[in-house]
């Protein structure tokens, strides 16, 4: 509803409080006089109504009037009281939901003003819920997107899909933004918890959104495959006392199987179209785990060549550490370790704690205690979230223990 | 809608002319009609700031902000959106070595 208003008047703040008063109005009627037949088309007529004739009132919001009723097809207009008889049909609302997904996702907005834009416009999450999300104070977040939401207006950042040329580029854009949200909420990088489910379920919902949207986009289908199989591991990742259990671990059975199947079927889906792109790889990654019986069925191999094609596309050291556990898997810790050491000469991940940690769980597999125990207090001095810390601290303690000489 | 690009190099770097000349960039956008006006400037060197503090004009030599880049060059846009401000902007040689800023107007 908020995107056809923002199409309508080109006023975001206005579209938002029109929606809401919407709501008001809906809350004080609907009781006395019954729900109506369409209710969503009752509420986006009644917040249009609302808009109108708010524009009305501003003569200098004169030209916004006009361009408003001129994007309004006519047979639509009703009587003024709010009484709506029609929606846009169910394709004008696609539209205008995806035009909002690329105008909140556009690259001149900076990636946080991003992030809190379309949890404001799209999820409809308050300002008081983004900031909590994602950890900042209100005011801060309020300015933020009083700060953005200027920047639309006045630089004239397009509403609109971006025309082919871009599309690509730009579709780009949106997964990223969907993919930071629901990895926020999957690695929270701060607060006293690991996980934060409600941003991951916000992100798994827009991406389905944005599937629905886009169904020839199979970057789409995979980021969503992607979220659901990693989502579908939540219960098992974390144990009673809120610590990081490992993938090898991890109670299989704690796994959401619906999930995992409706993963599995999206990428099939979406590899099906043969255009790979990153997230179909990553997705492709996560369905080789979420389909192992056991961690000792993990076909290593195989995930390792896929980190192999993941590398060139997504040029990050992330993605060479993540090669690095694959190939210790398949290979031996040593081989690992061979990449790893590589890594860490290179100084690309200098301050991220998994670089050590990662190191540390070589070490201690081949059995090098002391060694392995000052990775793991590095580590520890680089990891932010307790529940993170916990697990290196258990680790180093066992090969604290490990690495002492028989006792006589 | 109105935009004012700066193009901000570094007068160190030594750029060839084929390279930096935006001659066949404003021919073309001029023939497309989203390019009002510009100029390359002189550089920084010839350079004057003005202020008036307590009534009295202060005057100094060089450019207002001691930076590695400098504004060398502007032109006025008058595009569609700021995505097509983006897609004329990139197409400027200073973008290829320097750094351009698009500003949109102050209008009401």
């Amino acid at each position: 509803m908020v995107a056809t208003l923002i199409r309508m008047t080109g006023d975001w703040d206005l579209a938002e409080e029109c929606g809401q008063d919407a709501f008001a109005v809906a809350l004080e009627r609907w009781p006395r006089d019954g729900v109506p037949r369409r209710p969503g088309a009752w509420l986006t007529t009644t917040a249009r109504n609302r808009a109108l004739d708010r524009l009305r009132r501003g003569a200098t919001e004169a030209a916004k009037l006009r361009e408003g009723a001129a994007l309004w097809p006519r047979h639509e207009a009703d009587d003024g009281d709010g009484e709506g008889h029609a929606d846009g049909d169910d394709g004008t609302v696609r539209d205008d939901r995806l035009r909002l997904i690329f105008t909140c996702c556009h690259p001149a907005l900076p990636l946080e003003a991003r992030v809190a834009l379309t949890l404001r416009t799209l999820a409809g999450l308050t300002t008081a819920e983004i900031a909590r999300a994602l950890l900042v104070s209100e005011p801060t977040m309020a300015k933020r997107l009083v700060r953005a939401k200027g920047k639309i207006r006045n630089a004239a950042i397009p509403y609109r899909v971006p025309p082919a040329h871009l599309l690509a580029e730009r579709t780009g854009g949106v997964l990223a933004v969907l993919y930071l949200l629901f990895n926020e909420g999957y690695a929270a990088t701060g607060g006293a918890d690991l996980m934060r489910h409600d941003l991951c379920a916000e992100a798994i919902r827009l991406a389905r959104a944005l599937v629905s949207l886009m169904p020839d986009e199979p970057e789409a289908l995979g980021l969503l495959a992607l979220m659901l199989l990693q989502h579908a591991r939540r219960a098992a990742r974390v144990d009673d006392a809120g610590d990081v259990v490992t993938l090898e671990d991890q109670d299989r059975a704690l796994w959401d199987a619906t999930e995992i199947d409706e993963g599995l079927g999206l990428l099939d889906t979406a590899l099906g179209q043969d255009r790979a792109g990153s997230y179909q790889l990553q997705a492709s990654i996560a369905a080789c785990h979420a389909s192992a019986a056991s961690a000792a069925d993990t076909d290593w191999a195989r995930i390792a060549q896929l980190y192999g094609r993941l590398a060139p596309l997504v040029p990050s050291a992330v993605v060479e550490l993540n090669r690095a556990v694959a190939v210790a898997m398949a290979d031996g810790p040593a081989a690992g370790l061979k990449l790893v050491q590589a890594l860490e000469a290179s100084g690309a991940l200098a301050g991220y704690h998994l670089l050590p940690a990662t190191r540390a769980d070589l070490l201690r597999r081949l059995e090098r205690h002391a060694e392995a125990a000052a990775g793991y207090r590095e580590a520890l001095e680089l990891a932010s979230t307790k529940a993170e810390r916990r697990y290196l601290t258990r680790r180093l303690a066992e090969v604290t223990e490990q690495g002492r000489p028989p006792s006589p | 809608m109105r935009y004012m690009i700066l193009v901000c190099v570094d007068e160190s770097v030594e750029v060839s002319p084929e390279e930096s000349l935006p001659t066949a960039w404003v021919q073309e956008m001029d023939g497309r009609g989203v390019r009002k006006l510009g100029s390359r400037l002189r550089p920084v060197s010839d350079a004057t700031t003005v202020q008036v503090r307590d009534g009295e004009v202060l005057l100094s030599d060089g450019p207002f902000a001691e930076t590695k880049e400098q504004i060398g060059g502007f032109d006025l846009l008058e595009c569609e959106d700021l995505d097509e401000a983006i897609e004329v902007a990139s197409k400027h040689p200073g973008a290829k070595f320097g750094t351009i800023e698009v500003r949109p107007l102050w209008e009401d």
